[in-house]
């Protein structure tokens, strides 16, 4: 894991790719650190943090496009996949050399507090909290990222596939608002829900049996429920979807200045679900 | 020890793979023969846990590919078709990066990559960026990096493609360096290179088996009855007069006749060389060429490989028929009826056997 470690780190500093990256970060937090804190003299630098969230769907796809959709378009991936390394290992590598790009303009902004903290009043406990989440989420993006790059040969079709699906995560409480919440409405969208599941099931176990049983006990447990007490499904799937709202549990950071562990705690299974599941794409393509 | 056993891979409803089998012993150079898509870079990528297979087992040293993949691919140095190089790399730093990643102790790695690269002869190479390395370098690279560590088996996926006739011969000198303490298992698509380097030779075609010998051995097979070409001077009569002088000679052929030459084709059992010279030399008819029909044998793997079933099955049923004529070589009774119901292109041999 270390040499992937290593290797990678030093592709992003050899190639613009972390640079860039790097730079990019730094300006835009420096843009709203110089006009939210320094000019409009807010004591809050979480509120600055905030305002540059946008700016990972545009840099996360450039970070991680390359990282597994590269090395299969180059073949590399066969010195890789045929080394003592574990896949987890390999995929462990690739993702710790990108979360350390990322530290690096995370650090910087780090220093922000300590310049409010020179000309005044600042909260160290809630920026810093913040600071925290807010490389959390990156965190979380990155990994995602990561797993679109997996499943395509193509560093595009992974930086297009990746900006789409971060557009969704930051639209999601939008896109939830549009959700039926009638009761009916949500048995409809739970078994849609479901059915997703289970195809994704079936990609990547690739026996429909398992798939199928899945579907049709989840099914008739849904309907069953649903027939006993319709009631409780008014207003669930909206409800239960905005449970995984990962803007939240960042805004109750950066805006209520509340630790909020719940939030912590989705953003760390969220990444360690989708690195799991980078590895089951990396594997299961070995069974193609 | 490589075994491999009853190796099937499918990709969609087509077999790449098709239930092969075969063992490769210690310290053996091995050879895979076949044409493009026959299933040699699956059975590789296979053999070192890039895919897996859909049937079947690969035991290297003992350990199963599939149930402890670490511990076999610790067995293992692999360069695959298209070495896996990254542009961005020097030489130096990719194979430090290929040590690390292969695991090698610290305090070996200086000197196993000095080994690595002296072996393979980049010496001045060490120092360029990969990206600027021309298509025979980069193949070195890469066979450096199958090598670092020096694993106990070391599998090459065509190695020579695409390198100028001297580096051909330089990497060939290095598989036989190699093979003094590991076993190779080589692919190519070219017999003279599989004859020039290998123990053993696997001949697949459409992921099936089709034959695993020596290549001493289905050289022998192949010409059972050995084909001799003669270009003497003098005419067909007073030759073909020599001939039947010659003990040993089945038959022969008359391909091309000019004002005082003729070239024949003559069939022998066992090497009759020496016979044949002494006989023309008393008969005072000067023998201008006399030559074993060695490009028979790229015949045979042609045929054996062919697109076309019927031919590869004729030319696979050449190969055991041999055998049979072999082993059954002094009871010509069997011989005979064993070939009766062979398909018909055993049939001029048999007549010959007879005369």
């Amino acid at each position: 894991m270390t040499a992937i470690y290593k290797r990678e780190l030093r592709a992003y500093f050899n190639s613009m790719t972390g640079w860039i990256f790097i730079a990019a970060l730094s300006v835009f937090i420096g843009i709203y650190f110089t006009a939210y804190n320094l000019l409009s003299g807010y004591t809050y630098f979480s509120y600055a943090l905030s305002a540059t969230l946008v700016v990972f769907m545009a840099l996360v796809p450039v970070l991680t496009m390359r990282s597994l959709a590269e090395e299969r378009h180059s073949k590399t991936d066969q010195l890789l996949l045929t080394s003592p390394a574990s896949l987890t290992g390999v995929v462990l590598g690739k993702y710790f050399a990108m979360l350390t790009v990322l530290a690096v303009p995370v650090l910087l902004a780090c220093l922000c507090p300590l310049i409010i903290r020179m000309n005044g009043t600042a909260h160290f406990k809630a920026d810093y909290a913040t600071l925290l989440i807010y490389f959390l989420l990156a965190a979380v993006e990155i990994a995602i990222g990561m797993l679109i790059s997996a499943l395509t040969e193509s560093q595009v079709i992974a930086a297009v596939g990746t900006f789409c699906l971060l557009l969704v995560l930051y639209l999601w409480n939008g896109l939830i608002s549009l959700l039926p919440t009638s009761a009916a409405g949500s048995l409809a969208g739970l078994l849609v829900v479901l059915v997703l599941v289970c195809l994704l099931l079936s990609a990547l176990s690739g026996s429909w049996k398992l798939s199928g049983g899945v579907l049709v006990l989840g099914a008739a447990a849904i309907i069953a429920l649903y027939s006993r007490d319709s009631g409780t499904f008014a207003n669930l799937l909206p409800n239960a979807l905005g449970n995984f709202s990962l803007l939240d549990a960042f805004n109750s950071f950066a805006s209520d200045h509340v630790f909020d562990i719940p939030g912590l705690l989705l953003y760390l299974s969220l990444i360690a679900l989708l690195v799991f599941l980078t590895v089951q794409v990396l594997q299961k393509r070995r069974w193609n | 020890m490589v075994e491999v056993q009853n190796l099937v891979k499918c990709y969609g409803g087509r077999s790449a793979v098709d239930h092969l089998s075969f063992t490769v012993e210690d310290g053996q150079v091995f050879g895979f023969l076949g044409p493009n898509g026959a299933g040699k870079s699956t059975t590789m990528n296979i053999m070192t846990g890039y895919l897996a297979a859909t049937e079947g087992t690969v035991l290297i040293d003992g350990h199963d590919v599939a149930e402890e993949p670490e511990a076999a691919r610790r067995c293992i140095g692999y360069l695959p078709e298209q070495p896996p190089l990254y542009p961005d790399m020097t030489v130096l730093e990719y194979l430090q990066f290929c040590a690390e990643l292969k695991e090698i102790p610290k305090s070996e790695r200086e000197n196993q990559i000095g080994q690595a690269v002296s072996m393979t002869h980049l010496e001045d190479q060490t120092r360029r960026l990969i990206r600027n390395l021309s298509k025979g370098f980069r193949q070195r690279v890469g066979l450096a990096q199958a090598i670092l560590g020096f694993p106990k088996v070391i599998i090459l996926d065509e190695p020579t493609v695409g390198l100028d006739p001297r580096q051909v011969v330089e990497i060939r000198e290095l598989i036989h360096t190699l093979a003094k303490d590991h076993t190779v298992i080589l692919s190519s698509h070219i017999l003279s290179e599989i004859r020039a380097v290998c123990d053993r030779v696997l001949i697949i075609r459409k992921g099936k088996f089709v034959v695993c010998d020596t290549p001493e051995a289905l050289e022998e097979k192949l010409s059972a009855n050995d084909r001799l070409e003669l270009l003497v001077k003098g005419t067909q009569e007073s030759a073909e007069s020599v001939l039947d002088t010659v003990e040993g000679v089945i038959g022969h052929t008359v391909s091309d006749v000019t004002e005082d030459t003729v070239r024949l084709e003559v069939r022998s059992d066992g090497d009759r060389r020496e016979a044949l010279f002494y006989a023309f030399a008393q008969a005072r008819c000067p023998l201008l060429e006399l030559r074993s029909r060695m490009a028979s044998l790229e015949d045979v793997f042609l045929d054996l490989t062919d697109e076309s079933d019927e031919v590869a099955a004729r030319a696979a049923a050449l190969l055991t028929c041999g055998e049979v004529l072999e082993q059954n070589a002094p009871k010509t009774a069997a011989a005979k009826t064993a070939g009766e119901e062979d398909t018909p292109f055993s049939a001029p041999e048999k007549e010959e056997n007879a005369q």
